[in-house]
């Protein structure tokens, strides 16, 4: 999130789309039902189906699953065309005014540079254009045919009311009443928060949905101030945190990342990084990058970590290309891996076509699983049915099953949707012979380690100087890898403004990431928790809930990342001169010295705003992107694509075949030919959550189990009547890649839309049961999934792909 | 049993007066089911507090789950769509005991003691005493309590009189996420549940209103409704609840009536209960709920 839970009680508008979070964050829900009770919140809800949230919202309108770029389009065009943007707010505040390279084009649904035999875009031409002085080119008056602005309307142009009614099938009249109720908050004194979650996020062009509602926020003046914002709700109690420690292949904690294959040079990887400013007196804060890289190095190798070695440069892995979980399957599938230690998830469960996935962990020697409780994965070659038919004879992998604790029985922080890190103290010690993930880690560690030291082997260095400080090797303690994380001097580290004075003594927690070194002074485990425990003690435990503003700020309950800053970008809930836009709900103003306010600036503090540093300091610009240059694999505009398995097969917004689906998509081969066709699969299908449940866990515990006992889908009046099913009946789905039985829910909470002149049905898929657990057995719902991901993250396609639906 | 005998306005079977000389407030939880996301929270919260655990069913084709109430499920969330004017509804109804300030259960009831109505309003029925006669259900306009067919004695929401015994919320106000579940004096219920509506009406729901009925006296547990001139959009909430005439009858007029005539009731009962049984009565009521599912 840009902003947090507390904060969607100041909007004015609330927008539910690609997410269902009355469904899926009941709890954070009431935050919205807090807007509504006492800010006279209007809440939209666009959706596929609808939904709980739905049901409790202002508005609602339907659209076919994975069209939702359309839909965003549409809103884009009617916001630019309509005048109803916040001008002062995106002139100063975004790219609008920047010049892009001659060379980059957008043709007939391919953007310029794509290589048809790789299926990837050569992005160089995706970029501005830089002036002598190394900034790039401005025009104020907005008015030259490559200024952003001028690109963004062109491109959005195609995205009319009528492109979304037979693309979306979302009825005209009711996107235009969605696109009106969104344009009144251009207004300064208003704002919208977007709340979205895997309605987006598991598409094959997700990264981009998301960049089109943020590109939307950006046009109403909504990023920065409080009540708007883009926000992500994370889905795992800390699965925030996992991406802020860098558990993605190609990150290191806090979003630094590793180098390429090619990358084998320390200097040049800083360099490129370190990104200088792109206009003048922008702050460009990843300048500061070799500071958190090197004290990272620090934490992680101690003394071993020199200037002399490059800071262990040499040993940090170099990416040949992403190895994401579905790069990760498709080597076990192909038999390229030998052993698997899963750890937090259920695989067989959580990823795309169980078939695939089976035969993957059949291929492997041993599978090791470390979870609470008794998962379809570690289970996966046991018989159970209909269920899972395997032949267990023919499985020779050996299954390791180390129980492990759950959250509620360990202490440590959980990183909310928020960015908040909330301490919480185990309620209970884990059951039986279970153990904490952290001890089981560390046991691990140090016998690998005891067989590296005895063994050799083929590259031990950076094991065996993996720096191991805890007070009980075996078993470290949160509150130790907590202060890790956080960060202490090596040295006493003076003042650089006055070498006399000490600000930290050698061996003491920093106050945050303004005092990292990259001189080798300062241990760092992920630069942007730093601060989260300091020499006055564990930040993350305080529970102040003191509201001096009365905007649900409360800067002393627990620690919010970066340096307890509550919403990212705050400095743009001020006009350039520093005042408020909405002075009933200010955040950070300019008081004539420095900058102060409600919220902890996230800015330079003693900017004065004459100087003309943008609110966007992370981005080189020091202004958002509506243009996103390089940084994506398939664009640097949100462009609709189909989903790969799409009911209507073709792309209305360009007639290319290599652009119906997302061109940039990365597909193995074997997973493409399993692709269904709508002529065999005919129902727009997409899988979901549900209240009653969590996951793949919930169906372990008796009372989630009486509340939502058994496995459904849903379809429409329509499609029920046409098939002859009645509610309560059991049905078959199959998509190309398998089948389940379930009871069928008719509802009329789904409804036929048309697209494109032709009847389209959704079928709802609820996630949640499978062969072991308390609740009635079912079918883990991924035998139907197809194996693709979204271009940039590789997360998977759940969302939209083709079935077909006949009674049992 | 959690209250004081002090605190005790009306006990089933028994003539004489309740205590009077202490008064105390009279409690309401207020139901707002236009904010309510039906997530079944309360319903958790139901089985936890009460440590009782419903049988893992099945799906009927319904959100609903368990499908209706039962001697382990104290309160179930009703779900229902309404298309009007182009326009869907998803209209959630957390269903229980309204705790009627006349109880109908408490009238029917021939065991002593068996039902009490607390001075603050709470509805109890104190097991031990129950004979599973199913009289309480029979004058029940709710359809609510439920024969248990493991002990024959009938079971229902007691608005968790032993926490409001001591000063806290019932387990479902406490668990509810958005503030859709309230809970207080009457008096602040009815003031809350004023604020409620004047906003609904706002939003263009001009018959938005209290559902609080007269004909039981009014509740103890009251709905926010959109739709309050029809409450039986709301998976059949009784528009205009009142005691059966027969039990109206039997503890009206009747109870003046000769101690023969009475005598004579209460053995027709007594027969009634010796030759159809407790087990009977919840069959029956089965056929009826399964009817009432097909027609949904």
């Amino acid at each position: 999130m840009t902003n947090h839970w507390v904060d969607i009680k100041n909007a004015d508008l609330v927008l539910i789309m690609g997410g269902n979070a009355a469904e899926a964050h009941p709890c954070g829900f009431k935050w919205v039902v807090e807007a509504k009770k006492h800010n006279a919140a209007k809440l939209i809800v666009v959706d596929p189906r609808f939904t709980r949230s739905a049901s409790v919202a202002d508005y609602y309108a339907p659209l076919r699953t994975g069209t939702d770029i359309v839909f965003l389009g549409g809103v884009i065009n009617y916001l630019l065309s309509n005048n109803k943007i916040q001008h002062e707010y995106v002139k100063a505040y975004t790219d609008f005014t920047f010049l892009v390279n001659e060379g980059f084009s957008f043709e007939n649904g391919l953007f310029s540079g794509y290589d048809a035999e790789t299926g990837t875009y050569n992005r160089s031409s995706w970029n501005y254009q830089l002036g002598e002085d190394g900034y790039v080119k401005t025009d104020p008056t907005l008015q030259h045919p490559r200024c952003v602005y001028q690109l963004l309307n062109n491109h959005y142009s195609r995205y009319t009311p009528e492109m979304v009614e037979r693309i979306c099938g979302t009825p005209k009249e009711q996107f235009l009443k969605v696109a009106e109720m969104i344009s009144s908050t251009a207004a300064p004194d208003r704002a919208m928060t977007i709340m979205y979650a895997l309605g987006w996020t598991q598409h094959s062009l997700g990264t981009q949905m998301i960049r089109a509602g943020a590109m939307v926020q950006l046009l109403l003046g909504n990023i920065g101030v409080s009540g708007g914002g883009m926000n992500a709700l994370r889905g795992h109690s800390n699965i925030q945190g996992l991406t802020d420690l860098g558990l993605m292949s190609d990150l290191l904690p806090g979003y630094l990342n590793l180098p390429g294959e090619k990358e084998t040079d320390y200097r040049a990887y800083i360099r490129k990084r370190a990104f200088k400013p792109l206009r003048p007196n922008q702050m460009s804060y990843w300048q500061n990058y070799e500071k958190f890289h090197v004290s990272l190095m620090k934490a992680w190798f101690g003394d071993a970590a020199g200037k002399d070695n490059d800071w262990c440069f040499d040993w940090l892995p170099k990416l040949d290309k992403m190895h994401d979980v579905l790069q990760v399957f498709e080597d076990m599938f192909q038999g390229r891996m030998n052993g698997y230690l899963c750890q937090g998830f259920n695989a067989l469960a959580a990823f795309p076509n169980k078939a695939k996935l089976g035969a993957a962990l059949a291929g492997l020697k041993y599978l090791v699983v470390m979870d609470p409780l008794a998962t379809e994965t570690a289970e996966f070659w046991r018989d159970f049915g209909e269920y899972n038919e395997v032949d267990p004879a023919k499985v020779q992998t050996t299954v390791f099953r180390l129980p492990c604790g759950c959250f509620a029985e360990e202490d440590g922080a959980l990183v909310n949707s928020g960015r908040w890190l909330q301490w919480h103290w185990k309620g209970t010690e884990p059951p039986g012979e279970a153990k904490v993930s952290t001890e089981i880690m560390a046991r691990i560690f140090i016998r690998l380690r005891e067989l590296y030291r005895a063994e050799g082997g083929a590259f031990p260095d950076p094991i065996l100087n993996l720096s191991w400080p805890y007070r009980i090797p075996g078993d470290p303690s949160s509150e130790e890898l907590a202060r890790e994380e956080s960060g202490k001097a090596l040295v006493d580290l003076t003042d650089p403004m006055d070498k006399t004075r000490i600000i930290r003594k050698a061996g003491e927690q920093l106050d945050g990431f303004a005092q990292l070194r990259d001189d080798g002074t300062t241990a760092c485990g992920c630069w942007i928790f730093s601060g989260s425990w300091t020499q006055a003690g564990n930040q993350m435990a305080r529970r102040d809930n003191s509201d001096p503003f009365g905007n649900g700020q409360t800067l002393g309950w627990a620690w919010a990342w970066p340096a307890n800053r509550r919403i990212l970008y705050n400095r743009a809930s001020a006009r350039p001169d520093g005042t408020p836009w909405n002075s009933k709900r200010r955040s950070i103003w300019w008081n004539g010295r420095m900058w102060e306010g409600s919220d902890v600036p996230d800015f330079k503090a003693d900017s004065n705003p004459a100087e003309g540093m943008g609110p966007f300091i992370m981005n080189p610009e020091g202004v958002a992107r509506f243009f996103s240059v390089d940084k994506n694999a398939d664009g640097p505009f949100p462009e609709h694509y189909e989903p790969f398995e799409s009911p209507v097969g073709l792309n209305l917004l360009n007639s290319n075949p290599r652009a119906v689906n997302n061109p940039a998509a990365r597909v193995f081969k074997g997973d493409r030919e399993a692709f269904g066709q709508s002529k065999d699969f005919p129902y727009a299908a997409t899988t979901y959550r549900l209240t009653e449940h969590f996951h793949y866990w919930t169906k372990h515990c008796r009372i989630n189990a009486i509340l939502q006992p058994r496995q459904f889908v849903e379809i429409d009046e329509d499609l029920a009547a046409e098939k002859g099913i009645k509610t309560g009946d059991m049905v078959k789905v199959l998509s190309n890649r398998g089948g389940i039985k379930a009871v069928a829910v008719v509802t009329k909470r789904l409804q036929p839309l048309v697209v494109n002149g032709k009847k389209v049905h959704h079928v709802g898929i609820p996630i949640h049961w499978g062969f072991k657990g308390l609740a009635r057995k079912g079918y883990l719902t991924n035998t139907l999934t197809p194996f693709v991901g979204d271009a940039n993250t590789q997360t998977p396609e759940f969302k939209s792909f083709l079935v077909n639906i006949e009674r049992a | 049993m959690a209250l004081q005998s002090l605190d005790i306005r009306h006990r089933s079977a028994t003539t004489t007066p309740s205590p009077s000389q202490r008064r105390t407030e009279e409690v309401a939880k207020l139901i707002d089911v236009t904010t309510c996301i039906g997530c079944k929270a309360c319903q958790a919260a139901c089985l936890e507090w009460n440590d009782i655990r419903d049988d893992v069913g099945t799906n009927n084709g319904f959100y609903d789950n368990p499908p209706d109430l039962t001697a382990s499920s104290w309160t179930v969330m009703r779900y229902s769509e309404i298309r009007e004017g182009g326009g869907l509804q998803w209209l959630i109804r957390k269903d229980g005991c309204m705790h009627c300030q006349e109880p109908g259960c408490l009238k029917a009831c021939p065991s002593p003691g068996a039902i009490i109505q607390y001075s603050n309003g709470i509805v109890d029925f104190h097991e031990e005493e129950c004979i599973g006669c199913g009289y309480c259900i029979t004058g029940c306009p709710f359809n609510i309590p439920r024969l248990s067919a493991k002990d024959g004695k009938v079971y229902k929401c007691t608005l968790c009189s032993d926490r409001v015994a001591v000063g806290i919320e019932p387990a479902c106000i406490k668990a509810c996420p958005t503030g859709a579940l309230q809970f207080g004096t009457k008096e602040q219920m009815r003031d809350y549940a004023r604020y409620r509506i004047a906003d609904l009406k706002s939003r263009g729901f001009a018959n938005a209103g209290l559902y609080d009925p007269a004909g039981v006296g009014g509740t103890h547990v009251m709905y926010v409704l959109h739709h309050a001139d029809r409450p039986g959009l709301y998976s059949g909430l009784t528009a205009d609840p009142g005691i059966s005439p027969l039990v109206a009858l039997w503890k009206g007029a009747a109870k003046s009536l000769a101690a023969g005539a009475l005598g004579a009731l209460v053995l027709g009962s007594f027969f009634h209960y010796v030759a159809r049984g407790p087990i009977e009565i919840s069959g029956e009521r089965e056929d009826e709920q399964e009817k009432e599912g097909d027609a949904k």
